[in-house]
């Protein structure tokens, strides 16, 4: 093992690219991803059901392969360390340790034969070398931290005596057992009842202060990313178009997708007192990207020529980042929610 | 009884509606206990619980897809309950129901012109010709291309099913629609598409809705009027504006608290309830409230009396004894509790 960089950053993934073999070929569902994320902070990845969100999630730590796919470019490094390329055994002592999971469906990632306290201990057994007994209480506490009551008592019981809320609570006791310095949380309340959904971020942004972890969201959200994320990222088909502080981003999103789907949401018509405002068309499919700029087929502020020609890089544009060649242009007025008519819009759709 | 429902008369009325489910070992789950509730023509009724409240059942008993135990629900002049089967036949042209999701609920087998079709063959004498120019007009209502007839469902979106199953829904230009969840299963985007979509079909064909949702914000947008259900049971009604700015029972504030704002600092610093506990069972429900295990204002009445329906201003009620009693809030908004000072950010009730 190589020893980590003292100045390195917690995680830092730098030009990630993730494909899979289709029918149609092989297509790219994260296309040169790259962020950074420090010790302590919540970074949201937030986009739509194809965007390519969650494969990002996975692949950091090695768990797109057992789905088919390969990382077939860039970098991930956890403390300093390159994870890309690492043999399973090696990422097996990470993964649980020092970088936790929880994911949207907690009965699927909890084993119904064994009782949740069982579950917790065996990790805690197999990362600290703990003994059973210290386990075991490692387990209790856990149960206890995340707000389960009488957790001695309900860690011998087993995972369908749990509620859907409880169980996700349960999901996070288990994440969180070892204290990993990163937890990647893949739409971990999106199943959840709303008020559950509430319930269960206050305890994550609880534990997260208190453990002194960073934490890495994935959500379709934007409301749960208006309260939990220090920073966010947004993606749309595999790429990422905006990348900001979570006060930037809302207050002035630069990219005319994060602005759709600012305006899209119910909250910000009600705020606003406006219409709600859709996005026209659909997210392309991966095998069949449109030239140029990838969202501008659905954009209202599209040129012919500037954004469908050319494939649009990311750039630098005041504290963040993003992939729109006209975001300056479109400030002034600001790309606000809801902005009216296309600028000698190409056709859409 | 028989009369033509004129200007006034409600187009869906339901009364003391019962479904209760037999569980086995002689027990009984009432998923819906005595709700009554009415939708008027070309008004939309949003229907606002979460799991378990009983709000789909709702919406399937008044179709009589599920069979209802006791009450009574009249569409126009028909009453609905009772009606043997030969006799709903015609009944189902005047109400249909778009479901959550957009993936099973069309057939796959079929084109989508079939499919729109299949109504259309049932409960209508139309010529080929004349239908196929129902099926053609009602694709556009949706927005979707006439090419699509000969398509099927697989090559469509998530949205784009949904445009087919509401344009299935419409096509016998039916009275009442319930739409189940008909946003909840699609991405943001394709949401307020669909939601204008509603909005703009219902005001051309003036036909009555009853939306089914968990999500307050979007029920708030699309209803006139607004139905919150917990455990089987109304807690509050009223107009939508009303109820969302001004929750009158302590489990639409939640509701309420739970839908983040879009913007981080006023979130972050926001009085919100957050509800502790989990849902009681249906099988065993609390005494008196039923909502008073997760109250965070809950007091001795609550758990000895059932409360009454405090009707409310501008129309509708709450079923909360905070109105009567403590605070005594009558008829005001339970957020002046949390944001008056007296509570501290979360409040978390236990």
């Amino acid at each position: 093992m190589t020893t980590p960089a003292v100045t390195a950053p917690l995680l830092q993934v730098e030009d990630l690219t993730v494909q899979f073999p289709t029918p149609d070929g092989l297509i790219t569902v994260v296309d040169h991803v790259s962020f950074t994320l420090d010790a302590n902070r919540v970074l949201c990845i937030v986009g739509e059901s194809g965007s390519g969100k969650s494969v990002t999630a996975l692949s950091l730590v090695g768990l797109v392969q057992s789905r088919g796919g390969r990382v077939s470019a860039g970098s991930v490094k956890f403390r300093g360390t390159e994870l890309v390329g690492q043999p399973e055994k090696a990422l097996n002592r990470i993964r649980g340790r020092d970088i936790g999971f929880i994911f949207q469906e907690p009965m699927s990632s909890l084993n119904p034969a064994f009782t949740v306290g069982d579950q917790i201990a065996e990790v805690v057994r197999r990362h600290r070398r703990a003994g059973r007994k210290e386990a075991w209480a490692r387990a209790v506490e856990m149960l206890d931290r995340v707000g389960i009551a009488s957790a001695a008592q309900r860690a011998k019981d087993y995972p369908h005596r749990f509620s859907g809320g409880m169980r996700q609570r349960v999901m996070i006791a288990l994440a969180l057992a070892c204290d990993p310095k990163l937890l990647i949380a893949d739409e971990p309340t999106t199943a959840l009842d709303v008020t559950i959904q509430a319930r269960t971020l206050e305890l994550l942004k609880t534990l997260q202060r208190e453990q002194d972890m960073a934490v890495l969201f994935i959500t379709h959200d934007l409301g749960v990313v208006a309260d939990i994320a220090d920073d966010v990222v947004v993606m749309y088909a595999s790429q990422v178009v905006e990348h900001a502080p979570v006060r930037d981003l809302f207050r002035r999103p630069q990219h005319p997708y994060t602005a759709g789907l600012l305006a899209a949401m119910p909250q910000s018509a009600l705020e606003n007192g406006s219409p709600l405002v859709g996005i026209p068309g659909v997210v392309p499919q991966p095998h069949r990207l449109p030239s140029g700029c990838r969202f501008h087929p659905r954009c209202t502020h599209a040129q012919a020529g500037r954004c469908t020609s050319e494939p649009v890089e990311l750039r630098r544009l005041d504290g963040g980042l993003v992939r729109c060649v006209r975001s300056e242009e479109l400030r002034d007025p600001a790309p606000v929610p809801g902005a009216p008519a296309p600028i000698e819009g190409v056709a859409v759709q | 009884m028989t009369t033509t429902p004129g200007a006034g008369a409600p187009k869906l009325r339901v009364e003391d509606l019962e479904v209760t489910f037999d569980v086995g070992r002689g027990k009984k789950l009432h998923a819906v206990d005595g709700v009554s509730f009415h939708v008027d023509e070309g008004e939309t009724l949003g229907l606002v619980g979460e799991s378990g409240s009983g709000k789909s059942t709702t919406g399937m008993a008044v179709l009589r897809l599920t069979e209802p135990t006791a009450g009574r629900v009249h569409l126009g002049d028909t009453e609905v309950t009772g009606l043997r089967s030969r006799r709903m036949r015609p009944l189902r042209k005047r109400m249909q129901i778009v479901f959550q999701d957009p993936y099973s609920s069309l057939d796959p087998s079929m084109t989508i012109g079939q499919q729109l079709d299949e109504p259309l063959k049932v409960h209508t004498s139309l010529s080929k010709d004349e239908r196929r120019a129902r099926v053609d007009e009602a694709l556009d209502t949706v927005k979707l291309s006439t090419r699509y007839t000969t398509r099927y469902p697989n090559e469509f979106s998530g949205g784009q099913r949904q445009r087919i199953a509401i344009a299935r829904a419409m096509i016998l230009d039916p009275e009442l629609v319930v739409l189940d969840e008909p946003v909840s299963a699609l991405d943001v985007s394709t949401q307020s598409q669909i939601v204008n979509l509603l909005l703009g079909i219902q005001e051309q064909a003036r036909t009555s809705f009853l939306f089914i949702a968990h999500d307050l914000a979007v029920v708030r947008l699309v209803s006139d009027r607004t139905a919150v259900m917990y455990l089987g049971q109304l807690v509050e009604t009223g107009p939508s504006a009303r109820v969302y700015d001004a929750p009158a029972h302590p489990y639409t504030a939640a509701l309420n608290s739970a839908i983040p704002i879009p913007d981080p600092d006023r979130q972050r610093t926001r009085d919100r309830i957050v509800l502790g506990g989990d849902q009681p069972s249906p099988l065993n429900p609390p005494s008196g409230c039923r909502f008073r295990t997760r109250c965070p204002f809950a007091m001795p009445v609550c758990a000895e009396e059932v409360p009454p329906q405090h009707p409310l201003e501008g129309g509708g009620y709450a079923a909360c004894h905070l109105h009567t009693h403590g605070p005594e809030l009558r008829g005001g908004s339970v957020l002046q509790l949390v944001e008056g000072g007296h509570l501290t950010t979360p409040l978390v009730s236990r």
